[in-house]
């Protein structure tokens, strides 16, 4: 496996790395003695053989525990990504958390870049469960953030209270949050917030570490529904997302309250392009500019997110691989959601449905949050038109229904295009 | 979560100033001790299971404590810890345990016969009567560091060592993965079954990794002598019983404790112990004798006293509610020293003191005064 750090180091970015030895960022030293204490692939020392050390997974429910047989298990026990990352730390998320017979967690993390080429043999077929059959070995995955290309995008106001697309991004040559050391952290907030404060216009901003933050901007913060608090789902604290909190930990939000990133939550960062009302396109304007910019931005200063040609945007959790978007809306639909057709309209719409509390929660009277289902294999501006498309059908849907007509089951959309 | 000695040496490569942990908001034992300048030193070492500096800080980093109630802050990963950190460990160890310095020797006796009295606490005041400890198994990592491998040779170890008892201690191993739902019922009834930890000082040292795997619960038949598998340490060992005979409970404590004791040696692997900390266990806190001994008591007069701290103080006592907050006047009273004084020390205070508190609780029902009763400083 060529590595991601010699393809930085060969590019024409060489330039702008050196040119900040005189800054002392911590990214020069990173990059040039990362060889001196680890070398690739290192192995981990085991006292007992794999079969002692394979995890009882007989209760278990989850993709991790659906794939590791004792001889993967054996396999892949012993190696370690370059930053030391092992196995045992992929899946202890997935061993602690058994899972729920109706809902099927992932049950592994990612540690770094290189977890998900170190134990591909896990991770492919945990991705392929996941996303509805698509194989990395082979399958390339459509970045595409060009949202001229969507097509309508303009809800009824009096079905859509408001439209929200998210997204995660990690910063290259940074282990991932379960990890990450303390340093790569507070490198990751630097490298971060240095990007967003070069956005200007409409997406200029401010941060507020949540070490720093004084009484007066944590309540206003929560107020705007914005501030996010330290994990307390096992799944994320038993992969060890949580330590150190809240330790380079932070919100910065453009001062219209339209475009927010959290800073070292669950990923690197994730960003949220939102506003009220019905206007998708817009927020999905604003999604793709704010990412663009920032990524320009990091790119002056010699970084990059992790990128790679088939599993798209690396993130933490492999259900979040590919675009790691989810575009929705919350949305009033009293009729629609009594009708026993609904699961099955959704379903064939590429669409799910949660609470308005986010994915843990139950809904509250008939508004839903409806959002993309799928992640990986499509495009944004594809799978945006997927939610705009599908939004549309379920408020025409409403609407006929308010008549006292009869609504359609639609067809099943294709997945992978 | 532990990491081990690979991921460490890459951490190498930051400098200490971006590694350091912020402890400003912190008031637990390990940030009081652990400056830059100690973090700076032991960070590149590790033990020979390969746990780190890091590891061990992680749960005192996660939980920056209460300003009322001071925690430790760190925990050990295997036996070597304290010695190859200890230059963290002994200022720790020293603040938590009343001065106790590195040159001190801590005194073993678990000699039933050497503990007077005991046998006569008023049960009219004295409802229950029970001793804890702990013990780890040499040879295997502790709780906040060992492989599942490692986890499952000490439940094998234990349960062989524990299905050798007999006469009053004959029992049973209950597994916490296995058992059956009329087991586990009747095992909340008894008040045995120990839950997953959701204290997050132990979550956030890695202990309840893999639960339930090898955990479990031993009793003998009558249902006085306990022991926990694997939950905070490899082994918790309870005596109990109802009524005020701590004579006998130390007694079986102590038999119990020595016997299953020869089986482990045998195998060669005895309990971690050495002659400046005694017993080896997870928690720096619970060094020593690692030893709570205590009953549950009726005090309703004495516990409204204006000197009742004072005098569990001087008793060398402390108090703990019975289930958290204290109900009609029924406190647990228990030893509030570890190390340095020995098992026998240790319950002949609660033996000695229980006895006295009762003398002034009856005076204090007749309407008497206690100060000529309240004791030195012991």
């Amino acid at each position: 496996m060529a590595s991601n750090f010699a393809r930085i180091l060969s590019s024409k970015r060489n330039v702008g790395i050196l040119s900040l030895v005189g800054a002392g960022s911590l990214s020069v030293g990173f990059f040039l003695t990362r060889e001196q204490y680890v070398s690739a692939g290192a192995q981990v020392r085991r006292l007992y053989p794999a079969s002692a050390d394979y995890p009882d997974l007989r209760k278990h429910n989850n993709c991790m525990a659906s794939h590791l047989t004792p001889a993967l298990y054996a396999k892949l026990c012993d190696k370690a990504t370059p930053n030391g990352f092992t196995l045992d730390q992929a899946i202890q998320t997935g061993v602690d958390n058994p899972g729920h017979p109706f809902i099927k967690t992932v049950g592994m993390v990612a540690g770094d870049e290189e977890s998900y080429e170190v134990f591909a043999d896990l991770f492919d077929p945990v991705i392929k469960e996941r996303h509805n059959g698509y194989n990395a070995r082979i399958m390339k995955h459509p970045t595409d953030l060009e949202s001229s290309k969507i097509r309508g995008g303009q809800f009824d106001d009096n079905y859509v209270l408001s439209s929200r697309v998210r997204t995660g991004r990690s910063i290259r040559g940074l282990s991932l949050p379960p990890a990450c050391t303390r340093a790569e952290r507070r490198e990751v907030e630097r490298v971060v917030i240095s990007a967003l404060a070069g956005l200007k216009g409409n997406l200029a901003g401010k941060y507020y570490s949540l070490t720093e933050m004084t009484e007066k901007e944590q309540q206003q913060l929560i107020d705007d529904h914005f501030l996010f608090d330290k994990p307390v789902s096992p799944l994320l604290t038993c992969a060890g997302m949580a330590r150190d909190w809240p330790d380079a930990r932070g919100i910065w939000h453009n001062n219209e309250k339209t475009f927010l990133v959290w800073v070292n939550e669950e990923d690197h960062t994730r960003v949220i392009s939102m506003e009220k009302g019905g206007n998708m396109k817009r927020v999905f304007e604003r999604f793709c500019r704010g990412l663009q910019e920032v990524e320009h931005l990091i790119q002056e200063k010699g970084w990059e997110f992790m990128w790679n040609e088939h599993l798209g945007y690396i993130l933490t959790c492999p259900s979040n691989l590919g675009t790691g978007l989810r575009a929705g809306v919350h949305i009033k639909l009293p009729r629609l959601s009594k009708d026993p057709r609904f699961p099955k309209i959704l379903d064939n719409l590429r669409l799910q449905k949660r609470g308005t509390g986010g994915v843990d929660t139950a809904a509250v009277g008939s508004t839903f949050d409806i959002s993309n289902l799928d992640r990986l294999g499509q495009s944004e501006v594809q799978l945006v038109q997927t939610v705009i498309d599908g939004v549309n059908y379920l408020i025409e849907c409403e609407k006929r229904l308010e008549k006292g007509q009869d609504i359609k089951i639609p067809a099943p959309i294709s997945q992978f295009k | 979560m532990p990491f081990g000695n690979t991921h460490n040496n890459f951490k190498l490569n930051f400098s200490v100033d971006d590694e350091y942990p912020d402890l400003s908001k912190h008031n637990n034992h390990m940030a009081k001790a652990l400056t830059k300048e100690i973090y700076a030193k032991l960070r590149n070492k590790q033990t020979p299971t390969g746990f780190t500096l890091d590891d061990i800080i992680q749960t005192g980093v996660d939980n920056p404590g209460h300003p009322f109630i001071m925690t430790v802050g760190c925990i050990a990963g295997d036996e070597e810890s304290y010695e190859v950190f200890k230059d963290l460990f002994d200022p720790v160890i020293c603040d938590r345990h009343g001065g106790y310095k590195v040159t001190d020797k801590h005194k073993t006796d678990l000699n039933f016969e050497n503990l007077k009295g005991g046998d006569d606490l008023d049960p009219n005041y004295v409802l229950s009567s029970r001793v804890r400890t702990g013990r780890s198994i040499k040879g295997y990592a502790l709780p906040p560091h060992n492989s599942r491998g490692e986890r499952r040779a000490v439940e094998k170890l234990s349960v062989e060592a524990l299905n050798s008892l007999d006469g009053e201690f004959k029992g049973k191993y209950y597994p916490l993965k296995s058992m059956t739902d009329a087991e586990q019922e009747q095992l909340i009834a008894d008040h045995f079954l120990f839950d997953k930890p959701v204290s997050p000082l132990l979550l956030a040292a890695g202990m309840a990794r893999d639960w339930p795997d090898a955990r479990g619960i031993w009793h003998n038949e009558n249902k006085t002598f306990l022991v926990w598998v694997n939950e905070e340490d490899h082994l918790r060992v309870i005596s109990m019983q109802k009524g005020g005979n701590m004579k006998e409970v130390f007694r079986r404590f102590c038999v119990g404790l020595n016997t299953i004791e020869e089986v482990f040696k045998k195998h060669n692997h005895g309990f971690m112990w050495n002659e400046h900390l005694g017993f080896i266990l997870t928690c720096p806190s619970n060094l020593g004798t690692g030893l709570r001994g205590g009953v549950h008591v009726k005090l309703p007069k004495l516990s409204e006293h204006p000197k009742f701290e004072e005098i569990l103080n001087r008793l060398r006592l402390q108090k703990r509610g019975v289930d958290t907050a204290s109900v009609g006047g029924v406190f647990d009273i228990s030893n509030a020293d570890r190390i340095g004084s020995s098992e026998v020390d240790q319950v002949q205070c609660v033996v000695d003191g229980v006895k006295l508190m009762i003398e002034m609780e009856k005076k204090l029902e007749k309407g008497e005064a206690i100060d000529s009763m309240i004791p030195a400083q012991k």
